[in-house]
């Protein structure tokens, strides 16, 4: 579902240009089909290069794996984001400042005319080896996180500083899932990175009924700027991941232009190999 | 009878032993051969005999003597003849030579004149190469008087040679007989087999010696280098045609005939077997080697004006075209012979010739030789052999390759030189591919990163790549691979050509492997891009990410390059297979230690790929994208070789298909010759000659072996079996 908002008609247009922050607006949309087992949100970006190789370079994974002196002193590659007002950005870097910060909320209209809200689990969505290996919080054990992250400052684009992100403990500071998520660089210019999981409830009931809903967006993140476009993207996975029917079109394909080779070259071969054993070797 | 009057004299004058050098003949065997007689003893060549038994050694330039007494003192000592001081105070000169040569020096009263004879004759009938040694003593006055009149010629500004012979003439008469030697000089096992094999691979051969025109025919002949249905061509035939041919330039083109685009009329009407039989002096004097005369210069030394300089340039240069015409004419004759012999040729001439052929053909040349006299040819050529022998280390010295014998050329060129071929350009075409297909992906890339040269592998698989990932396979395949075994490579010296035209690698394989680079590095791009573009992960982690495409990527490009070379192997191993399927673990195992958290922890900045291998290879989502893009890399290749292997093949395809056939034709051969052993047949050889600098041996294949017992037989009875060989 796209909501950039390009289009007048669309509710989000108002977001464009905010006369007031944060700016809230709503899509409707309906499912024709009911989604089974767990169910993934993602929201995806077009037009947006998380791949640019000054942009990939513009981290300090010793700042972002807990280092002190790291933490106080960041990396010369998170120029130009690596202090402001004198003081040391954390997380510095141009990847950290460009998190994605628009919150959605799903709910869905059901016959009353209460719409529930669906419950959307926001931890899990990370890597377990970048949660608890590559990231970490400055160390300090009991000491609460704004005092472990004394001395810096929050990252320019940002509202709340990084200590701030969430109210979980576990959720908090470096190890925020969404922040993980986000610094984990996307390959294309056109991506999708997991937002939220919606749980699967029980067998009996599907996790998200046929019928309709409505996302509630509180639209922070610009792309208009660059004619970058912004998507909620709601699937199931199988075995093989998510729908994608690039690689079964593309071994179909191969597979049987494959066979027809394997046919004509038998073919050739049976020709050839009976002409062959009579031929002599002429040198 | 001979062994007792050799004996005698030798014990009377001291012994002699030569050095086998440039201009001597009389090789140290000789003389260890002649002592071994009486003494019973054995002895190494030369030095190493006159050092266990004490000898005094003085050398000369080229001439060494082992004295008994070592108060003999050296007069003079030239080719070939030796003035002594003996210690009661006479003189003796010394003489060796030709029997023919030596016979018209001596003095009337020799009384072994006959046995001498005699026993050359029974010499000569067993293809032996003899020698004459004659002594004479000389009265002081006689030497001071000879002696000036050789300082004289020697320092003479004219004519210096022919003044010098005359000297030597004036001295060398009245000789007394001392007696007469032989060699054994037999023709290498192999040669013929070897010269015919060489000839079937494309091969011009040439020889090139010191010897006169009746030896170096002979030796032709012997060694199949001429057959019977061989017309000969001497120089002086070949005189006309050349003439005529420079006359037509001349015409064609005027003063700067060279300018004349070459028009490739044949010397000869086709058809026919030719060889050319040259000598030396007529190759001086028909490439116009000889140097302007000193009175020409001596006339024009200052030219007064402008015009003369002008005119003195004109003529060198005109001279100087007129020359290489000269030379390129030879060239192109020489080349349309089957073979050329030129005897009588100095060292100098020898590297002339190869110098002529190096420069007015593009040819590649290898020259053969086993005495010091070769080497300067062994130098000049593209590539030089020496023959380590009797004749000592000096062209072993100066030359690329040496081995013992000459039959080991034809394994040399046939089987290790097109080996060596055959891998090299296989392991060029195959490196050009790998690095083509690394490194072309990052164009790819750079459509969808913006253009911003961001790497699409991690930077550890980039250093890794060419050092550990690919680097043994192909290693490996450059020194060990044979694309058809050597037994067969020498039954088919037609496998040789390839090498000579260059058809394994040149601009049109070169781009063909580019080619080929390019479209892997697409496919290798391409197909991990459609999968990535919408997918996510098996629990629904989006796998999107840059690090899980960049270990997609470079597992597939190491998989596919790895399976490449596979296909290209010819010739499998242990070694070769251990090497293809260890690059690929190895890779995968130094990404997993790479990615593992335990290096992110030591190295945070240093290694960013924290989780990505296990987190990316756990979906079997990427391993089918993998196979896929293996697969659509190599199908292509494999059915392109099939085809051209089976429409097109080429010969060394032939002898591949059907090696298991041949190999039991040579097992079934080669019973069958257990039984048989051939009989080389020996043309008589008076292969000596007397003039200095020309003494010399054939340089196309010799050993001197010592081989007592036939002539044991041959002189202690008196008998002879005549086994003389009617020449042709």
């Amino acid at each position: 579902i796209d909501y950039t908002g390009t289009d007048p008609s669309s509710p989000c247009n108002k977001c464009l240009s905010p006369n007031e922050t944060p700016c809230v607006c709503t899509i409707n949309f309906t499912l024709e089909q009911s989604f089974e087992g767990n169910v993934f949100m993602y929201y995806g970006l077009s037009n947006f290069y998380q791949n640019h190789r000054r942009y990939v370079k513009s981290r300090d994974d010793s700042q972002l794996n807990g280092d002190p002196s790291a933490l106080l002193n960041p990396s010369k590659e998170c120029e130009p984001y690596r202090r402001n007002e004198d003081k040391p950005i954390a997380p510095c870097g141009a990847i950290a400042n460009s998190m994605f910060n628009d919150t959605l909320e799903l709910f869905l209209v059901g016959n009353e005319s209460d719409p529930t809200p669906i419950i959307l689990k926001k931890k899990g969505i990370a890597w377990w080896t970048d949660k608890n290996v590559k990231f970490r919080n400055p160390p300090g054990g009991d000491i609460p996180l704004e005092e472990r992250f004394k001395g810096t400052t929050k990252p320019v684009n940002w509202v709340k500083p990084v200590y701030m992100l969430d109210s979980d403990q576990d959720n908090n500071g470096f190890i925020n899932e969404d922040f993980i998520v986000w610094m984990r660089t996307a390959a294309l210019p056109t991506f999708r990175k997991l937002y939220r999981l919606i749980e699967r409830t029980n067998d009996l009931h599907p996790t998200l009924p046929a019928g309709r809903y409505y996302l509630n967006i509180t639209y922070n993140y610009p792309v208009h700027s660059f004619d970058g476009r912004k998507r909620m993207i709601l699937s199931t996975i199988s075995w093989m991941g998510g729908k994608n029917p690039f690689l079964g079109i593309a071994y179909i394909a191969i597979g049987s232009i494959s066979f027809l080779l394997g046919v004509v070259l038998l073919v050739i071969n049976h020709k050839y190999r009976n002409s062959s054993n009579t031929a002599d070797i002429t040198i | 009878m001979g062994r007792q009057l050799l004996n005698r004299r030798w014990q009377l004058h001291g012994w002699l032993i030569h050095n086998v050098s440039s201009y001597f003949v009389s090789p140290s065997e000789l003389f260890c051969w002649t002592l071994e007689e009486p003494q019973g003893r054995e002895g190494a060549a030369g030095e190493e005999f006159g050092e266990k038994r004490g000898y005094a050694y003085e050398s000369k330039s080229d001439v060494h003597f082992l004295l008994r007494n070592p108060t003999i003192t050296l007069l003079l000592a030239f080719l070939p003849l030796l003035l002594v001081r003996t210690p009661e105070g006479n003189i003796r000169l010394y003489c060796k030579g030709a029997d023919t040569v030596i016979y018209e020096r001596l003095h009337r009263m020799n009384p072994t004149k006959q046995e001498t004879q005699d026993a050359l004759d029974i010499f000569a009938s067993e293809t032996l190469r003899t020698l004459c040694l004659c002594y004479k003593e000389i009265e002081e006055k006689e030497f001071q008087e000879w002696n000036k009149k050789f300082m004289a010629a020697s320092i003479a500004s004219t004519n210096r040679d022919e003044a010098l012979d005359k000297v030597y003439e004036e001295i060398e008469k009245d000789l007394i007989l001392l007696g007469a030697t032989a060699i054994e000089d037999r023709l290498q096992d192999g040669v013929p087999e070897t010269i015919s094999k060489l000839s079937k691979a494309d091969i011009k051969i040439w020889v090139l010696t010191g010897d006169k025109k009746e030896t170096a025919e002979n030796i032709g002949f012997a060694c199949e280098l001429l057959t019977e249905d061989t017309t000969i061509c001497y120089g002086e035939d070949i005189n006309a045609l050349l003439h005529t041919r420079m006359e037509n330039q001349r015409n064609r083109g005027g003063v700067y005939a060279k300018f004349v685009p070459p028009v490739h009329e044949p010397f000869f009407p086709t058809g026919g077997n030719r060889a050319l039989i040259i000598t030396g002096s007529w190759l001086n004097e028909i490439l116009l080697e000889k140097k302007t005369k000193k009175s020409n210069i001596l006339k024009l030394k200052f030219p007064r004006t402008e015009e003369e300089r002008r005119m003195r340039t004109q003529s060198k240069r005109r001279l100087e075209a007129k020359k290489e015409q000269q030379q390129q004419n030879f060239v192109d004759l020489a080349c349309e012979c089957s073979a050329v012999i030129c005897c009588r040729v100095t060292p100098k001439q020898k590297a002339m010739v190869v110098d002529l052929v190096k420069r007015y053909k593009k040819a590649i040349t290898l020259a053969i030789g086993d005495g010091a006299n070769d080497v300067n040819m062994i130098k000049t050529a593209h590539i030089g052999v020496g023959i380590s022998g009797q004749e000592g280390m000096q062209a072993v010295m100066s030359s690329d390759y040496s081995f013992a014998q000459f039959r080991y050329l034809q394994r040399l060129l046939l089987v290790h030189g097109r080996w060596s071929y055959i891998r090299m350009c296989k392991f060029l075409r195959y490196f050009f591919y790998k690095n083509f297909a690394f490194t072309l992906v990052h164009f790819w890339y750079s459509f969808f990163n913006g253009y911003s040269a961001q790497t699409a592998y991690e930077d550890w698989f980039i250093t890794l790549y060419n050092l550990l990932y690919s680097s043994l396979p192909v290693l490996l395949m450059g020194l060990l691979d044979q694309d058809v075994s050597d037994k067969l490579s020498l039954r088919f010296p037609g496998l040789y050509v390839v090498g000579q035209r260059d058809l394994l690698f040149n601009y049109r394989r070169f781009f063909v492997s580019l080619l080929h680079g390019v479209l892997t590095s697409m496919i290798l791009f391409f197909i991990p891009l459609g999968a990535y573009l919408q997918t996510v992960g098996q629990d629904g982690e989006a796998p999107s990410d840059y690090q899980s495409f960049a270990v997609t990527i470079a597992s597939a490009l190491i998989i596919t390059v790895n399976f490449q070379i596979g296909l290209d192997t010819s010739y499998w191993t242990f070694v070769n297979a251990f090497s293809i399927f260890g690059s690929i673990a190895l890779y995968f195992g130094i990404m997993f230690d790479f990615h593992s958290a335990g290096i992110h922890v030591l190295f945070p900045s240093a290694f960013q790929f924290t989780g990505t291998a296990s987190n990316a290879l756990r979906q079997p989502y990427i391993w089918l994208t993998i196979i896929l893009t293996v697969a659509v890399c190599l199908l292509p290749v494999i059915a392109i070789r099939f085809l051209s292997m089976t429409i097109w093949p080429s010969e060394s395809d032939k002898i591949q298909k059907h090696r298991k056939r041949l190999k039991a034709e040579e097992q079934w051969k080669r019973r069958q010759n257990v039984f048989r052993r051939g009989m080389s047949t020996r043309r008589s050889a008076y292969a000596f000659s007397h003039q200095p600098g020309y003494a010399d041996l054939i340089s196309s294949g010799r050993s001197i072996r010592k081989k007592r017992s036939p002539l044991d037989g041959v002189i202690a009875d008196g008998t002879a079996e005549y086994r003389r060989t009617v020449e042709s």
